[in-house]
């Protein structure tokens, strides 16, 4: 069995769940004797595929005379109205790679009959201009390749699974690993809602990380729930663990939150939650690791509620800073709005840190041994945060029961469930 | 002759408030006035009331043949008075058919045989005085909280005036060996037991509505026909159950309330068996063999011990910070305290911190309030913490208001 895969990241370029998903969920399919063609847009060069086969979608070659070029490139003159869209735009890497690009990376001299495209990866400022035309490389690489099924992750790829599909007449399944609903509440992009729904009309069958995102994908998108099949991300076993020799400096417990600083991970309910527990027992320091847009407005409001000697902001923390910060934690705090699935307090339990997640989060669906509030609820939050800090069992329980828990949810029977779905519709 | 021992378990704990960390040392209003109302009437509609009306009927027309036992904890007789009186009337009602006997057990349905001689001997005399002034009966019987039994817990029991006690026929101390017979403990042979058949309780208490079980739907025939094939020389069927059985756990619908009525019936009329009391049974019958039992025992799950309750860091946390206060609260002398203190010794609120459900029954689940064991731990300990802040404030303040006294005394 071959499949085709289309991403948007590829570790160690990854900007959150996205791209970790994908190679957990890749190596764990290639385990199970799937054959897989992975396609990102760029590659840096340092990535490690192991034996994944990636294809770069920067190095292909497409004819502008194709239909599947004109249909896409007549849309994105259109598009490019739309200039402010910025489906990411509080990713920490998009920064990065604005400073990175060249000042004049003209993408648009197309006059030639051949030709490649630059793709910028990340989420930058052209990103509708990019899913449009690896949508076009796709086609090319659709069309070119051997394979059995196309597998599409996100909405960014859904209009390449589309292309493949189309050009291939080979099955399609679409991966929801987040929908526009969970990344900007009720204000959606238009456009990109309408590319998701597409995506799953045109595929054969959709995954969904969570029930909660299955529910939204029935209900908001009226997918036909027959087709709708929930398959829970796994985490990768740990490695090996340095966090041993961590020291603390200060005596306070420490209560963390570590996500992208956005509406939808629900920082503000954290620091409310922060406030009551302070107000009862001083001796508890908060770390909020991270950054986006709402960073600003976080610190100010520690600032007016007259805490910040106990609450504290590391900005955005990467690798070994993000073990060290498990390490130094009594307790991880994921509150999030809205999240389909939620990989972090799964690392954080790996760490044998305690957690709080929010009710809203794919991920509590999978967890016995964790907290559990509504991410509204800032008194449960704060009640479950003190209960955690002050009640030395709860402490035991959670490194006797969490770490195991953590270890029994693998990649490898989310591959074979995704392996069973591919054999599905191959005999269908 | 078999005879049948029926016994009912009636007990409602003083379910807890949402109390969070910044209510302790704020208010102790621990237990949800409304939620305990409000279960305790459903109960008695649903189950209590109808339940005891067929079993009056049954002994109105069976007479001195149809006999069955309770064991009321004593936090549910206070909820009867005090939101459901006509419960207690009809529990009354019943006493005075005389075909009605009323265990003894713990006042505040605790597990506190396994923490504290002094505290458990208390609550069974304070149970003990209520039978007898609601029932007018002087109860000779003891049963111990989930059916929880061992040498040590006997020799207790036995020492406070009972020579009967009712336990689980666990398999694990029984062996080859059949529940349907008296037996004695091995550690005190005057003290005699009566074990419940857990297959054919469970039947009714457990199965009785499962569709996937190959013998549903059980008819009065049917349990009839299991029972007069048991060995002809078992003597007694100890048909031990909760009395929420009929009409909560399993719902009129179901056909319980039938069943209740028809197998009784069934067994007097057709197989000329009789239903009898512990006490009455304890009488009659020889113990057979003597049984041993160093590790306490239990009715519940699969394993028939204590695990339900004790044993998870959490559970355990609980119940010694629970039992630290009290030789503390006992000086004291505080009525409110006392009873919040016994209250919250209910075995309920460590059945609700049990993780063993995450692979376990979903029994468990049934009965469990909060969604998860964490959620009942904390909230527990935020009440327990309250309650020993405000034992520890009041048992500096006794002795300071003395030594106050005597300072200005001192110049005068």
């Amino acid at each position: 069995m071959k499949v085709l895969m289309f991403g948007w990241e590829f570790p160690p370029h990854i900007s959150g769940g996205l791209g970790t998903a994908c190679y957990g969920l890749t190596k764990a399919l290639i385990k199970a004797d799937v054959e897989i063609l992975f396609v990102v847009p760029r590659m840096f060069g340092d990535e490690e595929p192991g034996s994944i086969r990636l294809i770069n979608a920067s190095d292909v070659t497409v004819d502008v005379r194709d239909e599947v070029y004109k249909t896409h490139e007549n849309k994105i003159s259109y598009m490019e109205i739309d200039s402010t869209l910025l489906p990411y735009a509080t990713e920490e890497e998009y920064y990065h790679l604005v400073e990175q690009l060249e000042s004049g990376v003209s993408l648009e001299q197309l006059n030639l009959h051949t030709q490649k495209f630059k793709f910028m990866g990340g989420y930058g400022k052209n990103l509708m201009e990019e899913v449009r035309r690896y949508a076009i490389v796709a086609s090319n690489i659709a069309r070119d390749n051997e394979f059995d099924i196309i597998h599409a992750h996100d909405w960014l790829t859904y209009l390449a699974g589309i292309e493949a599909r189309k050009i291939s007449g080979k099955p399609l399944v679409v991966h929801m690993h987040a929908t526009e609903f969970d990344r900007s509440g009720d204000n959606i992009n238009n456009t990109v809602y309408s590319i998701e729904k597409a995506g799953m009309e045109a595929a054969d069958m959709v995954i969904a990380v969570s029930h909660l995102t299955r529910n939204v994908v029935i209900n908001r998108y009226g997918i036909d729930p027959e087709k709708v099949i929930t398959v829970h991300n796994g985490v990768e076993p740990s490695r090996d663990n340095t966090s041993v020799s961590i020291k603390r400096h200060v005596d306070e417990k420490i209560v963390t939150f570590l996500g992208r600083i956005t509406y939808q991970k629900g920082p503000e309910y954290f620091i409310e939650a922060a406030y009551k527990v302070l107000q009862k027992d001083p001796n508890v320091r908060f770390v909020m690791a991270g950054s986006g847009d709402l960073l600003p407005v976080m610190i100010r409001r520690v600032a007016k509620l007259g805490m910040a000697t106990k609450f504290h902001f590391t900005g955005f923390l990467k690798g070994d800073d993000v073990d060290r910060m498990f390490g130094l934690s009594d307790v991880y705090v994921m509150p999030s709005v809205s999240e389909p699935f939620g990989i972090s307090p799964l690392e954080a339990m790996r760490s044998s840190v305690p957690v709080i997640i929010s009710k809203q989060s794919g991920v509590a669906e999978v967890l016995n041994h964790a907290l559990k509030v509504d991410y509204w609820d800032v008194d449960a939050m704060a009640d479950a945060i003190y209960g955690v800090l002050c009640y030395p069992s709860m402490h035991k329980m959670f490194r006797k029961y969490g770490k195991a828990e953590v270890e029994n949810i693998k990649w490898d029977q989310a591959g074979m469930k995704v392996k069973n779905i591919y054999k599905r519709i191959m005999h269908t | 002759m078999k005879s049948i021992c029926f016994y009912f378990q009636v007990h409602q704990p003083y379910r807890l408030s949402s109390y969070r960390f910044f209510d302790i040392g704020a208010h102790d209003n621990y237990f949800d006035e409304y939620a305990n109302r409000y279960i305790m009437q459903q109960v008695a509609e649903k189950c209590y009331l109808p339940a005891n009306e067929v079993l009056l009927g049954l002994i109105k027309k069976y007479g001195k043949d149809f006999k069955v036992s309770f064991s009321i904890s004593g936090l549910a007789l206070e909820q009867f008075e005090q939101y459901a009186p006509k419960v207690l009337k009809s529990f009354q009602k019943l006493a005075d058919t005389g075909n009605v006997e009323f265990l003894a057990e713990t006042w505040a349905h605790s597990l506190v045989s396994l923490k504290s001689k002094k505290e458990f001997s208390e609550q069974v005399k304070m149970h003990v005085r209520k039978i007898k002034s609601l029932f007018g009966q002087e109860p000779l019987t003891f049963r111990n909280t989930e059916l929880v039994y061992s040498n040590d817990i006997g020799n207790v029991v036995y020492n406070l005036g009972f020579d009967t006690m009712l336990t689980e026929g666990a398999k694990h101390v029984l062996g080859w060996k059949s529940p349907n017979l008296l037996y004695c403990s091995a550690a005190n042979p005057k003290l005699k037991l009566l074990l419940k058949n857990f297959q054919l309780s469970d039947d009714i208490a457990f199965r009785f509505s499962e569709r996937a079980w190959k013998e549903w739907p059980l008819t009065a025939e049917k349990f009839v026909s299991w029972i007069e094939n048991i060995n002809p020389r078992d003597e007694v069927i100890n048909l031990f159950m909760d009395y929420e059985t009929f009409g909560e756990h399993q719902w009129a619908e179901t056909g319980i309330f039938d069943f209740l009525n028809s197998f009784p019936s069934l067994a007097i009329e057709k197989s000329g068996m009789q239903f009898k009391t512990p006490s009455e049974l304890s009488k009659v019958l020889q113990p057979v063999a003597q049984l041993n039992v160093p590790y306490p025992i239990s009715w519940a799950d699969e394993e028939r011990d204590l695990t339900a309750w004790l044993g998870n860091e959490m559970q355990d946390e609980a119940f010694n910070s629970l039992y630290d206060i009290e030789s503390k609260i006992r000086k004291i002398k505080d009525d409110k305290m006392m009873r919040q203190w016994r209250y919250l010794q209910a075995s309920d609120h460590f059945y609700y911190m049990c993780t063993k459900w995450f692979s376990d029954g979903d029994v468990h689940k049934y009965f469990n309030p909060y969604s998860s064991p964490y959620d009942a731990f904390i909230n527990y300990m935020n009440v327990l913490s309250d309650l020993v802040i405000r034992v520890n404030k009041q048992a500096v303040r006794k002795p300071k208001r003395k030594a106050a006294g005597k300072k200005t005394n001192a110049p005068a």
